[in-house]
């Protein structure tokens, strides 16, 4: 099936997939910061004209929704799986 | 205006009865039938007041109008999408022989319908209750051991917030006169008010009344997940914004149940209770949406589009989540991450249509939560509440975290390794499903790429345009920031054989203490009573007992013994005496009866 041929494919040329990744999203930052082309007229805060303030945004959150939730759930909040059995 | 007006819902109603006479080689035809015929009628109607019933005729000073069809543009789009989800679910579940698991999900969807065409509050309740009485077969049909118990815990709970709702309607509609379902007060909100709202909430699963949706969707059998993932919390967030249009503490409930879902999601093993949980973070933009809608002024107007549009977005990618995550379940048997991953060569289509669901609800460009989800947010932005605006931004890198990456992550791929049975059993589920699915997804992306087809449909004028550069930008920019950090940290998210505890323990817990109250306290002061019974009442008897033994023995059987001698040895005489006669039998009766007479008329005429 081509669909697993694709999949085999990329995942047998990962180091190259990730390059990819990570110039394309550098590229993106890059862009977001030219005026020309992407116009932050309509923002609503002073902070999002700032350069890849989104960027940050997105990985800071993500950083911290994952650190803030497992402390959370490893507080007693995750317990054994029998527990509402008797 | 009564002539002939045909409800949607009864159409579902009809043809689930119908069902079991159907011949099963006409079935399959006949499954799909039903639910193209009532989408058809939804797409056919006009707008207007239908179906009115006039009730209680004979006490004029008490009639009143039942109204059945409402129709506006606010209820056309719901009426819209839950007739297509119906068509969709259906289809993913047409294989299922057994005909009740098809009636129970019919009579479902037809309470949905019917509750959102609802003109008053005596239908809105009707079809309210006929949902949550119908859905819960959804629950027991998965006939696992644990299947009774999460069905009834649900049932149970909605038959409160059912209550909540009736006491509330009766207290408003005797206050105001009218049965009518329309906005509600909510600048001056009365206890009746609040009462319809609690009934509204717990319905939308808006914490802290939210964790019966986890509890008993992950425990739905595989087609019923996906109708419930769709329908109760939908159908809520339709009467929110009927009645509910401006309710300031909604955006607060909103942004928390957005955050909530999101948190528990992080740490859920289990991939349709993860999914369960972002209905609850979706289901807040919702709820947020319809706390800053205003249908008078543009931008209130822009969030209660935002909100339908969302619900309409959710309930197609939704529904593509549940059907591929349910997908793995029927195929496999299981449903935790502990127990998947590496599926990506046995199942990729079931893998390629989850990420267009993942890649929907994360609201990628292109994709449909792009255009609807983003309406919701800038409203928060441009109605100068910018804490709105950023935590619904946050929630929406956590929605990626989850839905886009760590579902598909770790059940297709991930370095776990699943027993040889699962790997063995795993594969691309049969063509019906593959085809719902298929469908769904074509649906989700041609939203986000089409994007009149869906504007055209809301409740008010839309000038609001998604793809400009900025928020192109601003969104690609988010997500793929969250995918670097998920990569970073993939460790962190390993998944752990684990469940969390949430806000079902206390009445789960409560169930069991009040089982507890009855099996210890209770059994003990039984026990104590009993005692006590037994000291001071038991023990006395025993030695009364006793005594009245010794006396029996030697006082009583010795008057009886003595008596007994006595009468006989009187009757041995009294028979030599007699000589069986009748007649001297009798007159020696009526003697002493004579002298008896004597005696008495003697004592009663003395003064």
């Amino acid at each position: 099936m081509s669909l697993v041929k694709l999949i085999e494919f990329l995942g047998s040329h990962l180091r190259t997939v990730v390059r990819v990744c990570v110039a394309l999203l550098a590229l993106l930052v890059v862009v977001d910061a030219i005026p020309g082309v992407v116009d932050k007229e309509h923002a609503h805060t002073q902070a999002e004209h700032w350069p890849a303030f989104w960027a940050v945004f997105g990985f800071a959150g993500c950083v911290l929704i994952i650190i803030v939730s497992k402390w959370f759930g490893h507080a007693g909040i995750m317990t054994r799986e029998d527990y509402y059995d008797e | 205006m009564n002539d002939l007006w045909i409800h949607p819902s009864l159409i579902l109603i009809v043809g689930a009865m119908l069902l079991p006479l159907i011949p099963a080689r006409a079935k399959s035809g006949f499954l799909l039938l039903v639910p193209v015929l009532v989408f058809a009628r939804t797409l056919m109607m006009t707008q207007g007041d239908f179906g009115q019933i006039e009730f209680l005729v004979a006490d004029p000073a008490n009639a009143l109008t039942l109204v059945f069809g409402r129709v506006d543009r606010l209820s056309l789009i719901f009426g819209y999408i839950m007739s297509l989800m119906c068509v969709l679910g259906t289809l993913y579940g047409a294989h299922v022989k057994e005909d009740v698991q098809h009636i129970a999900a019919w009579i479902y969807v037809a309470g949905s319908i019917g509750a959102i065409y609802a003109g008053d509050f005596i239908v809105l309740f009707l079809f309210w209750e006929m949902m949550a009485f119908s859905s819960v077969f959804l629950v027991w049909f998965r006939r696992r051991k644990e299947s009774p118990a999460a069905g009834l815990r649900y049932l149970l709970v909605h038959v409160a917030g059912g209550l909540a709702l009736l006491a509330g309607m009766v207290l408003h509609c005797n206050a105001q006169g009218s049965w009518a379902f329309n906005q509600l007060d909510v600048q001056h909100p009365t206890a009746a008010v609040y009462l319809i709202l609690i009934g509204f909430m717990l319905n939308a699963a808006v914490p802290p009344l939210h964790a019966w949706l986890p509890d008993a969707y992950s425990e739905a059998s595989f087609n019923g997940a996906v109708f419930l993932s769709a329908f109760t919390t939908k159908t809520a967030v339709y009467a929110l914004c009927r009645g509910f249009p401006g309710m300031e503490i909604l955006v607060l409930l909103g942004v928390i149940m957005a955050l909530y879902g999101v948190v528990y999601a992080v740490l859920e093993n289990d991939c349709r209770r993860l999914l369960a949980y972002h209905i609850i973070s979706q289901v807040g933009y919702m709820v947020a949406g319809v706390g800053l809608a205003d249908p008078q002024t543009s931008l209130g107007q822009l969030a209660l589009n935002g909100t339908c549009a969302h619900a309409f977005a959710h309930i197609l990618y939704k529904g593509l989540l549940f059907m591929g995550c349910s997908s793995v379940l029927y195929m496999t048997g299981e449903t935790k991450f502990t127990e998947l991953g590496g599926l990506w060569k046995r199942m990729p289509w079931t893998f390629v249509f989850t990420l267009i669901g993942g890649l929907s609800i994360s609201a990628f460009p292109l994709f449909s939560g792009f255009v609807s989800k983003s309406m919701i947010v800038s409203a928060g932005f441009e109605q100068h509440k910018l804490w709105v605006g950023f935590l619904l931004m946050l929630a929406s890198v956590g929605t990626f975290l989850h839905t886009g990456l760590k579902v598909p992550y770790f059940i297709w791929f991930g370095k776990n390794k699943p027993r040889q049975e699962v790997v063995d059993r795993a594969a691309d589920p049969p063509w019906n499903m593959m085809a719902a699915m298929a469908i769904t997804a074509g649906l989700c992306i041609f939203i986000g790429c089409y994007t009149p087809y869906l504007y055209s449909m809301l409740p008010f004028p839309v000038d609001y345009h998604p793809y400009t550069a900025y928020h192109v930008s601003e969104t690609l920019q988010v997500l793929l920031f969250t995918a670097v950090g998920f990569f970073l940290l993939v460790k962190k998210l390993q998944p752990e054989a684990k469940i969390s505890l949430d806000l079902d323990w206390p009445y789960r817990m409560g169930g069991r203490a009040f089982r507890w109250l009855a099996s210890r306290p209770v059994q003990a002061v039984d026990t104590l009573v009993g005692e006590l019974y037994r000291l001071a009442g038991l023990v006395p008897l025993m030695i009364t007992a006793r005594l009245a033994g010794r006396f029996d023995n030697g006082v009583v059987d010795g008057v009886v013994d003595g008596l007994a001698s006595g009468v006989r040895g009187v009757g041995r005489r009294l028979r030599a005496a007699q000589r069986g006669q009748m007649q001297e039998n009798l007159m020696l009766a009526f003697g002493v009866a004579a002298v008896l007479i004597v005696v008495f008329i003697w004592c009663s005429s003395r003064p």
